[in-house]
Order: C-alpha cells, then structure tokens, then sequence
C-alpha cells in the first residue's frame, strides 16, 4: 500500500475512483435536482446558473443525472467484472493445473465463447434475461468471463513449470495448496490489471445495453444512455454529450491508472 | 572382500528406468545404487536425461518402465498420499537460484512451509526456522525477507536449507552450483559437504563436467544420451578412465596452472537427437575409436572390478588420465613465471 502511494498516476486514478464512489454513494444528498424532474421551461438549457451542467431534451439537470448515473457505472463495472473474475479465475485455473481433458474441454468452450464479439453476446444474453440493470451486469459478466479463463489458464501454465512449483511439489505440498499458495499469489498482477481494464470495457458496455433499453431503465439515469441520447443533439446542445462523456472518459482512465500502479506495487521484485 | 563382510542395503536403487517424451527417449534403461551417507554423480552434457533421471527418483514425473526402491519402498507403487509422505526422505536442490524459490513468500514462509507440511518442530517453527538458517551460513534476520532481495548464492542457501528442512536421507542436487559464479561455487560446494557429514544425507550430484564432481562425489556416473557410459568409483575414473566419452570429459577439465596446457579432445559433430538415437553405440557418431562393430551391436554396461563401462574395445584405447598429456604452453609465460615466484620480494 506503501508503495502504491508514491505512484503519482495511480494516487490521480485512486483520488478519482474514490471521488465517482463518494458522489455514487452520496447521490441521494449532494445532487442538486431530481435526476428524473422534468422541467419543459428549461429544455436544452445551457450551462447556467440554476443548471450548472444544463439541462438535457427534457429539462432534466444534467449534473443531477451525472452524480446518480455514477452509481448504475461503477456498479456495472464493479459488479460484472467481479462476476467474470469469480467464474474465469476458478475454472481457468483448474484448466491450467488439470490439464488433459479438462483443459481441453474448457479451452474449446472459451474459444466457442470467444468467437462470438463481446458486445454481441452481451446483448444476446441481456436480451434473454430480460431488460434491467441487474440482468445486464450478469450478460456482461458472463460476456467477459472467456477472457479471464484465457488469461489464468496461461499464467498458470507458466507458473506451473517454474521451479519452485516443482519445489512445492517436492516437499509434499498437496495440489490444492500448490494451487492457492504458490500459483495464485504469482498470477495475480496481471489479472488485476486485466480486471481494471475489463471494468473500463463494462462501463462502456453498460452504456450500450442501456442505450439498446437492455440496461438501466429509463427514466433512470446512467452515462451511457445519456451519452447515446445527446448524439441527437450534439449539434444544439453539446453540454448533454460531453458531461457523461467525460466522466466515462475519467473513471475509465483512474481505472487503468490504478491498475497499472496496482500492478507495480504488488510486484515485490519493483522497488 | 572377506565373505561375509557386512553389506549394507542401498538406500535407493533404480532399476531399468525409462523415460520418453513421446518419441524424445531422455532416459533410456538406467540402473545404479546410492547408499546411505554417499554422493553419486551423474555427469553429462545437457539434454542427455540426467535431470529427467533426477527428477524420476524423487517421483516428480512418471516413468515410461522401470522402477526405484527407496529404501526397500516401490516408488512408483505408492498412492499420492503415501509419496507425500515419503518427500520428507528425498529432496531436491535446483540448479536456477532464481526460479526456485517463490517471489511471493518470505524466506521464513519458505522454511516453515515445510516443518507444517510433515509436523515438524511443533511449537517451536521460528526456532528452527532461525536454525536452518545458521545452519546453511544466513541469520535470523534474513527471516523476514523476500527472495529477491538476495544475490545467486544466499539464494541457493535458501533453497539448501528448505531441502534440509525435513531432515531428508536423500537430497538431488540438479546441477546446485552451475548457475553460481566461480568465487562462490566454492563455498556452496563444502557448505553441501558440511551437511552431508553432520546428517548423513546421500547426494545425486548431478553435473555438467567433471570439475566440480571431482571435490564432492564418491562414485561418478557419466551420462550420454539417456544412457550410463561408465559408472565407476571417483578415484578410477579419474585414474584410468575406460570410455572415450570420459576421455574427452576429462581433457576439457580446465588447468589451474596458465603454464601448462592440457591436450583437449575435442569431440566432432554436436550429440545426436534423442529421437533418433544412433544404432549400436550410441557415442560411435563422434567417438575418435569407433568401428564396425560400434556401428551394429550395443556395448552393454559390464563391470570389471568395480569399475562398469559401456564399450565394446575400452581395453584396447589407451587410457586419458587427468594428469597426463600436459605441455607447456609458452617459452616467455614459463620464463616470467619463474621470475614471478623467486622475485617477489625485490622491486
């Protein structure tokens, strides 16, 4: 943790992802307006006084649906790549150890998964859930899950032949041990850095499924789908555009920033 | 030998061991003993199976056929649990330093790890833990660090130590100083030779050349594709060694004196595939005496008085010893050493 603050990007990525995880949690208190207020005398308003962001197609504060579109964002991010990481890392790490069959198996069904584009089978799975914020966050779960299995499987593959696996071996270590106590620790820097980026691409992939009403429902407010609507007014009234746009842009980037830096500081060999 | 003289059990014997990679036969029917308290080298260059043959005594990978008894035990009889149990007997020493050892644990992790696994030292783990360490030339204080905060040698104290742990009878040691730097080969050398007298531990020292086998072994093995050339104990082989292989082992030992020079035999071709070993001999492709013969038939490993070969004519090819065919290199270099030595003291 030392180590992580000397970083001075992922200190910047830190401050920023707990600054969106403080106004998500804070939402309730700290926006101005309601988020689905309608205001038909403040339509497209332009960043003013009494909207500090402006105001969107329906006179909605657009700084109000910013500061509550945190929560559906982070929680898309956070909870689909928490889904990806406790499929993917289990079963790609008992393709990676088992080998034989088993691998066989789970590689062949990832490859089948992996042929499919991401966001497609975002949405095929979104769809055959059902259209909510829930739903959406297990399709993309599971969407980015072949990509962790992949990823493991390798990092155990190489760990694997490292001598001091044979060691573990050699001193009678039983396999579940070997697994959990001398692979896992190794393999890890390179998931969390893929885990950051992974909640970067959910966070854009929550924006379309909601843009598609396969995400966050409206009224209700999130980036993305703000971001798909303003498209249609970039012209009149590009304020609605370039807030969400922002922000994504910002927790996106803290992302990885912080996962680089958490790649440094977990690496004991880095000084 | 008197008849019944007192002869000890082997403490481990393979028999016949065979292992292929699919078509790459690393070790191909290799049968020794290694008795309680000895040190066994096996030499040979790389890829001629000596670390398969290493790793398939402690059972750390499966044999194609053949067998080891360790201590009148089958190993590859024994369910997982059982082997599990017996790695407390057998340990391994690697040769990379680096690899080795887990970037992830402390020392102190590394060394408990071991005494948790089979029970040992209950309740007292930090006293024996700051044992092993004085006793492989580290301190306590070293206990809380990480691997990489250690030069080569420390590092190869550590995995020392962790084999020792357990109080093993056996220890492989795969090439334990090859990756050291000279100056501290040395060291690590009689820090093994130390333990190996308080503990009684057997040694497979597996090496690349004859060098360093020379201060450690008892008996020498040496290895050419997957195959025992000559197994014979250490003062005869270096005496009078028998196979042509050994010969040319021998002449590449370096001389520690720059004024002489020892004639090398210098082995044509590079080793050939072990998928395709050649017939006959399977030194005969690059062996400066082969003949017909070497080309059919396969010269069996036959003992005469102790001493086994693997070669059809070793009678007949006149022995390379170490000391012999050695030759000044220079009128100038033998003539300023002279002057080195008487006058040393005048300026």
């Amino acid at each position: 943790m030392r180590r992580l603050l000397r970083r001075g990007g992922a200190m910047f990525g830190l401050a920023v992802v707990a600054f969106f995880v403080l106004i998500a949690l804070l939402a309730p208190w700290i926006a101005p307006h309601n988020p689905l207020a309608t205001n038909w005398g403040a339509v497209r308003q332009a960043p003013g006084a009494a909207y500090l962001f402006g105001a969107d197609e329906l006179g909605r504060d657009v700084l109000s649906r910013i500061i509550w579109g945190a929560r559906a964002s982070i929680l898309a991010g956070v909870v689909s790549v928490s889904i990806s990481l406790s499929l993917g890392v289990p079963i790609g790490m008992l393709a990676g150890y088992l080998g034989r069959w088993v691998d066989a198996l789970i590689s062949r069904i990832t490859d089948a998964m992996l042929a499919c584009p991401f966001l497609i089978l975002a949405i095929a799975l979104a769809a055959f859930l059902g259209p909510s914020l829930a739903n959406a966050m297990i399709a993309i779960g599971i969407s980015a899950t072949p990509v962790f299995i992949r990823l493991t499987r390798a990092q155990v593959l190489a760990a694997k032949s490292e001598d001091y696996v044979e060691a573990a071996r050699a001193l009678g270590n039983p396999h579940l041990r070997i697994a959990l106590r001398h692979i896992f620790p190794n393999i890890v820097a390179p998931l969390i850095v893929q885990a950051t980026l992974a909640i970067a691409a959910a966070v854009i992939a929550e924006a379309s499924l909601s843009f598609l009403g396969l995400g966050q429902q409206p009224p209700a407010p999130s980036w993305g789908s703000m971001l798909n609507t303003a498209r249609n007014y970039v012209d009149q009234a590009p304020w609605m555009a370039v807030w969400p746009g922002l922000s994504i842009f910002l927790l996106v980037l803290s992302f990885n920033l912080l996962g680089d830096g958490l790649r440094d500081a977990l690496d004991p060999r880095q000084k | 030998m008197l008849a019944g003289t007192f002869v000890s059990q082997p403490l481990l014997r393979a028999e016949r061991l065979v292992k292929h990679f699919k078509a790459v036969r690393a070790v191909d029917d290799i049968s020794f003993e290694l008795y309680t308290g000895e040190t066994l080298a096996l030499v040979g260059e790389s890829g001629c199976g000596k670390s398969t043959a290493g790793r398939l005594l402690l059972r750390l990978i499966e044999p194609t056929s053949g067998k080891v008894w360790f201590d009148e035990r089958d190993l590859f009889g024994l369910a997982e649990r059982e082997v599990r149990l017996l790695r407390r007997e057998m340990q391994i020493i690697f040769q990379d330093p680096y690899g080795s050892l887990n970037p992830r644990m402390t020392v102190r992790d590394m060394l408990a790890e071991p005494l948790a696994l089979h029970g040992l030292a209950k309740g007292k783990q930090p006293e024996r833990v700051a044992e092993l360490l004085r006793l492989v030339g580290l301190g306590p204080e070293h206990a809380g660090r990480y691997p990489h905060e250690f030069s080569g040698g420390q590092r190869q104290r550590i995995g020392i130590a962790r084999a020792v742990a357990v109080e093993p009878r056996l220890i492989v040691c795969d090439e334990p100083v090859s990756a050291l730097d000279v100056s501290i080969r040395a060291q690590v050398i009689n820090l093994l030779q130390d333990l190996q007298r308080r503990f009684g531990l057997a040694y497979l020292f597996i090496a690349h050349d004859l060098a360093v086998v020379k201060h450690i072994a008892a008996r020498v093995a040496v290895m050419y594709l997957g195959k025992i050339v000559e197994l014979a104990d250490k003062r005869a082989l270096f005496a009078e060694p028998r196979h042509p292989y050994t010969h040319a082992l021998l002449s590449a030992i370096p001389v520690p004196d720059p004024s002489l020079k020892r004639e090398r035999l210098v082995l044509q071709g590079d080793v050939p595939s072990a998928h395709r070993p050649p017939h006959g001999c399977r030194f005969h492709t690059r062996c400066p005496h082969a003949r017909e013969r070497c080309r059919e038939e396969e010269p069996p490993l036959a003992a005469a008085d102790g001493h086994s070969v693997a070669c059809h004519f070793w009678k007949e090819i006149e022995p390379f010893t170490s000391a012999s065919r050695l030759t000044p290199v220079n009128e100038r270099l033998t003539r300023l050493q002279a002057a080195f030595h008487t006058g040393g003291g005048s300026s």
